[in-house]
């Protein structure tokens, strides 16, 4: 196939202006695939970077969501004592019983009101998460009206500085400190001190609870223990599991949504690249001919014109990846359809995605190539070598 | 027993609902090692007898036998594969591909045997320099002379060592000298050779050339004793 492969690559050369066009055609497909797709990746990889393997997250039993979830203040104590959570170096059980409720704040792109989720957390909560980290001020001095915000949410909206008052809940609160948490979605919340919180919204319960586990394999035990007492009606999951979950219905639709406008676009690369190669096999017609004449058979000249078109459009996938690799790391945001509230994240191009987006222009160009390359191999020889 | 023996060929094209006859009831025996001119007026249907010959066509009616091969009641596939081992195709417009150097223009039927890398190299230099264009092997088509293009032509025919050429018009394209040129390396591949070769040509000058020659006329044959008989 070496030759035969060289000279349908070399003949495609001769044609770069259609060769280009078709290429960049299935470029732009590609870069918006990849696009899409890093979209999904980087949501999800923002969602699951909030769980820890060593953490636990506690809600009512049926429910699915924080936002929809209830804890009793009485259950607090007895969740906190048992022997599975790990202490602190204060020996206080590592657990943040939490409450989650969204407001509205003006975005700094458009001025527009937007969620943002507003966390009433226990003094424990950033030793719970381990990847949090200060990047500027300190953590918030429990029972004051002290917050601190993660930093996505800092370049988002508007008015969330260091020392800067924001008005909920009817009271004022000031920021202390801003945090990063590799990513997480935690990065786009602000947080406080959950006693205070709770009337300021005027709840009498929490939402959730998050404990440390003193290590990952009690997670059986430590459900065991929340299930078999009848004072609890709660259920404790893996950290990572409740928060892989959360990202489901969100990346379901963005993946869908990704799908069906790069097959939109796909239907226009692929008649091109159709266009292109039937192009291709009428200009060579002749020499079409003078191969199945050399005893050439049917099968060769589809494979190679196949080939051909699929070369072609691998040449305009790797365009697309290139295209799309800029937005890898791009900060976005969108509102998370189980939490209503805006999540941040980045862009996200993994390995795996840019072989998907190759598969992808490979398909494309096999799709459009195979009716010119059958028309090809049916020419009749004697009626292509009277060609001029 | 001849090396071709055509019986009764009828060859009829369809246009919309209309028959064309273009060839009728076409009997020709060739022998091994001969070298048959193919003579006759424009349209007459020379170059469809010489395409049912390379298999490249189907008789409408009758048969052909080449060597044991009864080539019109062969499938498209095998048909395909006989054409690569048994017949050596050399066309009025050369037909060489602009994109390949001349080596890789010979190359091109040596990829559908099993020969190695090595083995296919020094068939393709053995031919070239039948053709004495050794010298050219990098050239591409367009940096070679017409006669140079035709001669490499005749290399990529001979290089897989078929028994049988068919030749098309070869010098129809060409000046004098170089007709001249294609000419005596046909009847060197007949002579020192042994190649049977059918060959069309309008031009008496090229037909001089062949061992017997016949005329087509309106589709049917008419035998002449040739005026000269070349060689
Ligand atoms: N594929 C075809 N379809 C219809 N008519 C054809 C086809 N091929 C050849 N013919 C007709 O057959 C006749 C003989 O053609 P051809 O064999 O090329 O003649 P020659 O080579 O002697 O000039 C011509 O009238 C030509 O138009
Ligand atoms: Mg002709």
């Amino acid at each position: 196939m070496g030759l035969i492969g060289s000279y349908n690559l070399r003949s495609m050369i001769v044609r770069k202006g259609t060769a280009a066009m078709t290429a960049g055609g299935i470029a732009m497909v590609v870069a918006v695939f990849v696009m899409t797709l890093a979209i999904a990746q980087g949501f999800r990889a923002t969602l699951v970077a909030s769980g820890s393997p060593q953490n636990s997250i506690i809600l009512r039993k049926g429910a699915t969501a924080e936002t929809v979830s209830g804890l009793l203040r009485s259950d607090v104590p007895l969740i906190e004592t048992l022997p599975q959570v790990a202490r602190g170096a204060d020996n206080r059980p590592l657990a943040s019983p939490e409450l989650v409720v969204a407001i509205a704040l003006p975005r700094q792109t458009d001025n527009q009101n937007a969620n943002v989720p507003v966390r009433g957390v226990g003094p424990k909560a950033f030793q719970i998460r381990d990847a949090m980290t200060f990047v500027e001020g300190r953590q918030f001095a429990p029972g004051t009206r002290e917050i601190n915000v993660g930093r996505l949410a800092v370049g988002r909206f508007k008015g969330l500085g260091l020392g800067s008052d924001v008005k909920f809940g009817n009271a004022t609160w000031t920021i202390v400190g801003i945090f990063t948490a590799d990513d997480a979605a935690f990065e786009s919340e602000l947080w406080g001190d959950v006693d205070l919180m709770m009337p300021a919204f005027q709840r009498i319960g929490y939402q959730s609870m998050t404990v440390k586990l003193a290590d990952a394999s009690m997670f059986d035990s430590f459900k065991a223990a929340i299930e078999s007492d009848p004072r609890l009606y709660l259920k404790p999951s893996r950290e990572q599991d409740y928060y892989a979950e959360q990202s489901q219905a969100m990346t379901t639709v963005i993946r869908v949504f990704g799908t069906f406008v790069t097959l939109i676009l796909s239907i226009g690369a692929v008649f091109g690249a159709m266009n292109t190669m039937y192009a291709a096999v009428a200009y060579r017609t002749r020499e079409i001919g003078m191969l199945r004449a050399l005893g050439f058979s049917r099968f060769r000249i589809v494979t190679a014109f196949l080939a051909e078109s699929v070369a072609l459009a691998l040449v305009g996938g790797v365009l697309g990846c290139i295209l799309a690799l800029p937005v890898h790391g791009l900060s976005t945001g969108t509102t998370n359809f189980t939490s209503f509230s805006e999540v941040a994240f980045k862009f996200r191009i993994t390995p795996a995605l840019l072989a998907g987006g190759m598969l992808f222009s490979a398909v494309m160009g096999a799709v459009g190539g195979l009716l010119p390359a059958i028309r090809a191999a049916r020419i009749p020889v004697a009626r292509a070598l009277r060609e001029i | 027993m001849a090396l071709i023996e055509l019986r009764d060929v009828t060859k009829t094209y369809k246009r919309d609902a209309i028959e064309i006859p273009v060839l009728d009831r076409v009997s020709i025996d060739v022998p091994e090692g001969e070298y048959l001119g193919l003579m006759g007026p424009s349209g007459s249907g020379k170059s469809t007898l010489l395409n049912l010959l390379a298999g490249i066509d189907r008789p409408t009616r009758g048969s052909i036998r080449v060597g044991d091969t009864e080539t019109s009641s062969l499938s498209e596939r095998a048909l395909a594969g006989w054409r690569a081992r048994n017949v050596g195709f050399i066309f009025q417009l050369y037909n060489l591909i602009p994109v390949l150097t001349a080596f890789e223009n010979v190359e091109l039927p040596l990829l559908l045997t099993n020969l190695s890398k090595t083995q296919r190299r020094d068939h393709v230099m053995t031919a070239l320099g039948i053709v004495a264009l050794s010298d050219r092997e990098k050239h591409y088509p367009r940096q070679l002379s017409g006669g140079q293009e035709q001669r490499v032509a005749i290399a990529r025919a001979i290089v897989t060592d078929p028994r049988l050429l068919l030749a098309d018009e070869p010098t129809g394209d060409l000046d004098a000298k170089s007709a001249g040129e294609v000419l005596t390396l046909l009847q060197r591949l007949n002579k020192e050779y042994k190649k049977t070769i059918v060959m069309v040509t309008h031009d008496p000058h090229a037909a001089e050339r062949a061992t017997r020659v016949l005329h087509l006329e309106k589709g049917t044959l008419v035998e002449q004793t040739p005026a000269a008989v070349g060689g």
